[in-house]
């Protein structure tokens, strides 16, 4: 689940940098699982078909989520010719088993496709995406557990 | 020459699940060789063929090391050594 202002800001960080890939984190609270803080990466690799993370604003973002007791949440990074499916390198360098790992694929110049997956140990799992306007009144229990018991 | 070490969620299970541990050495190939005596397993995941992996990015204080010697980087006792995972892909 993911607010669509968040999803709105990944994507317009995807054609901003196209052709050349986009990438970049959303950090939440540790342990939520809730995406809150978006935070867009330089791609230090500046390639259409490469991302890396800059590694010293990588330490900076790092010491900021401890400071504040985040985590990523989610690591996004867009495919510029290709669908949004991880490719062999992302998968070898995917290291992060808590996270959504969000591809976006901009190859399309009028529609994007955006998808969501686990990696970890080199398997991926695609998750589907609920787009919600706000995490305060989304349904997150299940149905049959009344909210004023 | 005590050194702390900030290892990510990652490299954990080699410590006990343990965020930070105690490291001695003057360069950062001795801290490494140190770490693995406590925490077996931790160098492979961190050098390959004698450099380090390109998996993985690692800091002495705010420094990236592959711009200060690599494994020969001077390490000095109070300095924070930090691991972090590279994150990339294509």
């Amino acid at each position: 689940m993911i607010r669509r202002d968040l999803v709105d800001a990944m994507v317009a960080h995807a054609r901003r940098d196209h052709p050349d890939e986009a990438c970049g984190i959303i950090a939440g609270p540790e342990g939520s699982d809730r995406p809150e803080r978006f935070v867009a990466m330089d791609n230090a690799e500046r390639s259409p078909t490469f991302y890396r993370f800059d590694s010293m604003e990588q330490l900076r973002v790092h010491r900021e989520m401890s400071a504040n007791d985040e985590e990523t949440i989610v690591v996004y990074h867009s495919h510029t010719a290709t669908e949004a499916y991880p490719s062999r390198t992302d998968i070898s360098y995917a290291s992060e088993p808590q996270a959504h790992y969000v591809l976006i694929s901009t190859r399309d110049p009028e529609q994007h496709e955006l998808r969501s997956y686990r990696i970890v140990d080199g398997v991926v799992t695609e998750e589907p995406v609920e787009v919600v306007e706000s995490y305060m009144f989304a349904h997150t229990g299940a149905d049959d557990t009344p909210d004023c018991p | 020459m005590a050194v702390t070490v900030s290892i990510p969620t990652i490299l954990r299970t080699h410590t006990g699940g343990q965020k930070s541990v105690e490291a001695a050495g003057a360069t950062l190939a001795e801290v490494i060789d140190d770490l693995e005596t406590n925490h077996g397993g931790l160098k492979q995941r961190l050098v390959k063929e004698g450099a380090l992996h390109r998996f993985v990015n690692v800091y002495v204080n705010d420094e990236d090391v592959r711009f200060a010697g690599g494994l020969e980087a001077a390490v000095k006792d109070g300095d924070t050594v930090t691991i972090l995972p590279a994150v990339a892909g294509g």
